[in-house]
C-alpha cells in the first residue's frame, strides 16, 4: 500500500464501524442469550407441581409432627402442647430474633412470638437456613442445657426453640423460615397459599 | 524409461508427505513430543502431569460406557446405578473404575500442584501455566461435584443442598441464584437432569480444552525441573538444550513405568476397596435420597473436606463461604506472593521450608477434621489450621523476601 494510499483511509470512520459493529453483534448476543438462561428458571411443570397442598391435622396428637412436601422442600407441622407453649417464653435471652423482627422469615401473621396462626400449631419448613438440612426433632426438655426443646440440625449444629427461633451462637443466621398457610378449617391446614379459596 | 522408473523410486514421504504438505503432523510430532526437550533430571514428583492425563482418559471412557446405562432421572438414577452393579455385564468394574478414577484425579492434580510448590513451578515464566491449572483444578471441583448428584443417593442429595445453599449467602441475589441454579424450588429431578447434561458435556469440554492450552502454554516456555534453573539458557552448538533430552522417547518411557505403577495401586483399590471405607464412596450413599431426613453426618468426599472444614470453622453463614471461596483460589495469587529469587525447595531457606511444611499439614488436618463431627475441639482445632492455611499465602511475600537462599547453579544436578 503507498503512503498516498494510507491517506486517504479515513481512520475515525474504520473505527467507528468497528465498534458499531462489535456492540450491535455483542446485543445480539445479549438477546440471543434470553431463551437459554429463560430455560434454565422453574418450568410450567415445576411451578404447576408447586402447587399448595392440604393437610389434614385432626389426628396429630400434642407432641406429634408430621413432615410434608411442598414444592419438594420440607415442611414440618407440630402440635405443640400447653407446655411446649408456656417453654416458649423462657430464654429468650439465648435467641438471636425472639420477635420475628427479620420479616422474610414469615407471613405477617406469623411473626409473633409463636411464630404461628394458632398457638398450638407450628408450622415451618424443615430447612436449616444456614445450609438446607433438616433439622431434627429433639423435644425432650433439659434444664440444665437451657432447653425446653426444639430442633437441632446435625450437619453444622444448629439449634432452634420450638417456635423454630434460632439460638444465639449457631451458624444458622435467621429462624427457621415459615411458609405461606391457612386454616380451612379446624383439622386441615392449606400449605403454600394464605388467601382465597383452597 | 529410466526417467520414469527415477520418479517411481523416489517414494520418500509417501502418505506422510501428502499429509504434511496439507496439515503439520510431522511439525506437530516434532514440536510437542520427539523434540520437545524436558530437563534430565525429572524425579518421581514430575509424573503427575502425565498421570492426571491418564485418569481424565479413564474417566471420559468409562463415563461414555456409564452414560449408555445410567438414567438422569429422579425416580430412576439410583435404580438405575444398582442396575449398572448387579445386571449390566462388567458394569460393576465399569462404575467402580469411573468412581475410583473421580477420587484419584484429586490425588493425582493435588500432587501435580505440590510438585509446582515444593519447585517454584508457577514462578516467572511459567504463571499462566498455573492459573490455567488452577482453572482446571476448578472446573474439576464442578465436575466433581455434578457427578456426585447423578447416582441420587442420600450424600449425593444433601450433599448437593449444602453446597448449593453456599449461594444463598451472596446478599440480595442468594436466593434468586440458588432457585436459578436448582431450576425448581428444591433440589429436583430437573436439578439432576441439568447436572447430568454438564457433568457429560459442558464441564469435560471445558476440561479437555483446558488441558490443551495448559500444554501448549508448557511447550512454549518449557519445562521446569527440581533445580528451578532455565535449561533453555544453557544451549549446545546443535540449540538443543544440553541438559534437556526430547520428551520422546526419554520421558515417556520413564512415563510408561510410572503409568504401569500408577494402575497397579488404581487396580488394587478398584477390586479390593472401591469404597475406600466410606470415603470414596459414602455409605449413606447407597440410601436413596430422601427428602424428609437428612442423614446424621454429612460430610463431602474426602477431596473436598480441607475447604469443607474452613466453611464449618466459621460461626457465621456468609463469613464460612467467604473464606471458603477465598481457600480455594488463593493458591491463584502464588506467583506474585512469591517473591523469592529462586524457585526451587533445594536452594530455599529454613523460612519457606518450614512454611511448605506447616500447609501441609494444616491442609491434611482439614482434610481429617472435616469427616469429624462439627463440635467442641475439632470446631477449634479446625479454627487454628484455617488460620495457618491462610497465613501460609498472606505472610508469603514477607518471608520469601527475608529468607536466605542458597546459590543456584549453572546445570542441572541429579539427585538419587
Amino acid at each position: 500500500m503507498t503512503d498516498d494510499e494510507q491517506d486517504r483511509i479515513d481512520r475515525n470512520r474504520r473505527h467507528f464501524l468497528t465498534v458499531a459493529t462489535a456492540v450491535t453483534g455483542l446485543a445480539g448476543v445479549g438477546l440471543a442469550a434470553i431463551p437459554f438462561l429463560s430455560s434454565l428458571k422453574p418450568s410450567a411443570r415445576a411451578q404447576a407441581l408447586g402447587a399448595p397442598v392440604e393437610v389434614p391435622i385432626g389426628a396429630l396428637q400434642e407432641g406429634e409432627m408430621v413432615r410434608v412436601l411442598w414444592r419438594g422442600k420440607l415442611v414440618y407441622i407440630l402440635k405443640r402442647s400447653d407446655a411446649m407453649v408456656a417453654g416458649l417464653a423462657d430464654n429468650v435471652a439465648n435467641l438471636e430474633d425472639p420477635d420475628s423482627e427479620v420479616v422474610e422469615q414469615q407471613p405477617d401473621y406469623a411473626a409473633n412470638p409463636m411464630r404461628s396462626i394458632r398457638p398450638d400449631f407450628l408450622v415451618v419448613e424443615g430447612s436449616c437456613t444456614h445450609l438446607g438440612c433438616a433439622p431434627l426433632e429433639d423435644f425432650e426438655v433439659r434444664p440444665s442445657e437451657e432447653w425446653n426443646g426444639g430442633f437441632f440440625c446435625p450437619c453444622h449444629g444448629s439449634k432452634f426453640d420450638l417456635a423454630g427461633r434460632v439460638w444465639q451462637g449457631v451458624p444458622a443466621p435467621t429462624n427457621l423460615r415459615v411458609p405461606p398457610h391457612r386454616f380451612v378449617r379446624d383439622d386441615l391446614i392449606l400449605i403454600g397459599q394464605d388467601t382465597g379459596a383452597a | 524409461m529410466a526417467r520414469v522408473e527415477a520418479e517411481v523410486g523416489k517414494p520418500q514421504g509417501g502418505l506422510l508427505k501428502w499429509i504434511d504438505d496439507r496439515f503439520p503432523l510431522t511439525k506437530t510430532l516434532k514440536y510437542h513430543v520427539t523434540e520437545y526437550y524436558a530437563s534430565k533430571n525429572f524425579n518421581v514428583w514430575y509424573v503427575f502431569g502425565v498421570l492426571a492425563f491418564v485418569v481424565l482418559f479413564i474417566q471420559l471412557f468409562t463415563g461414555l460406557f456409564l452414560t449408555m446405562n445410567y438414567k438422569p432421572s429422579a425416580a430412576e438414577a439410583f435404580a438405575s446405578v444398582e442396575y449398572i452393579m448387579r445386571d449390566v455385564e462388567w458394569g460393576w468394574l465399569i462404575r467402580y473404575v469411573h468412581s475410583t478414577g473421580a477420587s484419584f484425579f484429586f490425588i493425582v492434580v493435588y500432587l501435580h500442584m505440590f510438585r509446582a510448590m515444593l519447585y517454584g513451578s508457577y514462578k516467572k515464566p511459567r504463571e499462566l501455566i498455573w492459573l490455567i491449572g488452577m482453572l482446571i483444578f476448578f472446573v474439576l471441583m464442578a465436575e466433581a461435584f455434578a457427578g456426585y448428584l447423578l447416582p441420587w443417593g442420600q450424600m449425593s442429595y444433601w450433599g448437593a443442598q449444602v453446597i448449593i445453599s453456599l449461594f444463598g449467602a451472596i446478599p440480595g441475589i442468594g436466593d434468586a441464584l440458588v432457585e436459578f441454579i436448582r431450576g425448581d424450588y428444591s433440589i429436583s429431578d430437573i436439578t439432576l437432569n441439568r447436572f447430568f447434561a454438564l457433568h457429560v458435556i459442558a464441564l469435560p469440554l471445558a476440561l479437555i480444552g483446558l488441558v490443551f492450552v495448559h500444554i501448549v502454554a508448557l511447550h512454549e516456555v518449557g519445562s521446569n525441573n527440581p533445580d528451578g534453573i532455565e535449561i533453555k539458557e544453557n544451549k549446545g552448538p546443535d540449540g538443543v538444550p544440553v541438559d534437556g533430552v526430547a520428551f520422546h522417547p526419554y520421558h515417556t518411557s520413564k512415563d510408561l513405568v510410572a503409568i504401569v505403577i500408577f494402575l497397579m495401586i488404581f487396580s488394587a483399590v478398584v477390586f479390593f476397596a472401591p469404597e475406600m471405607g466410606g470415603y470414596f464412596l459414602e455409605h449413606a450413599n447407597f440410601e436413596p435420597a430422601n427428602l424428609r431426613a437428612t442423614p446424621e453426618h454429612i460430610a463431602p468426599v474426602w477431596y473436598f473436606t480441607p475447604f469443607y472444614a474452613i466453611l464449618r470453622a466459621v460461626p457465621d453463614k456468609l463469613w464460612g463461604a467467604i473464606l471458603m471461596a477465598l481457600a480455594v483460589l488463593l493458591p491463584m495469587f502464588l506467583p506474585w506472593l512469591d517473591k523469592s529469587r529462586v524457585r526451587s525447595i533445594r536452594y530455599r531457606g529454613w523460612m519457606y521450608k518450614t512454611a511448605l511444611t506447616v500447609f501441609v499439614v494444616s491442609f491434611l488436618t482439614l482434610g481429617w477434621l472435616g469427616v469429624q463431627p462439627a463440635e467442641g475441639i475439632y470446631v477449634r482445632a479446625a479454627q487454628v489450621f484455617t488460620a495457618l492455611y491462610f497465613l501460609f499465602f498472606l505472610l508469603m511475600p514477607y518471608y520469601t523476601t527475608i529468607d536466605k537462599t542458597k546459590p543456584v547453579p549453572d546445570r542441572v544436578v541429579a539427585h538419587g
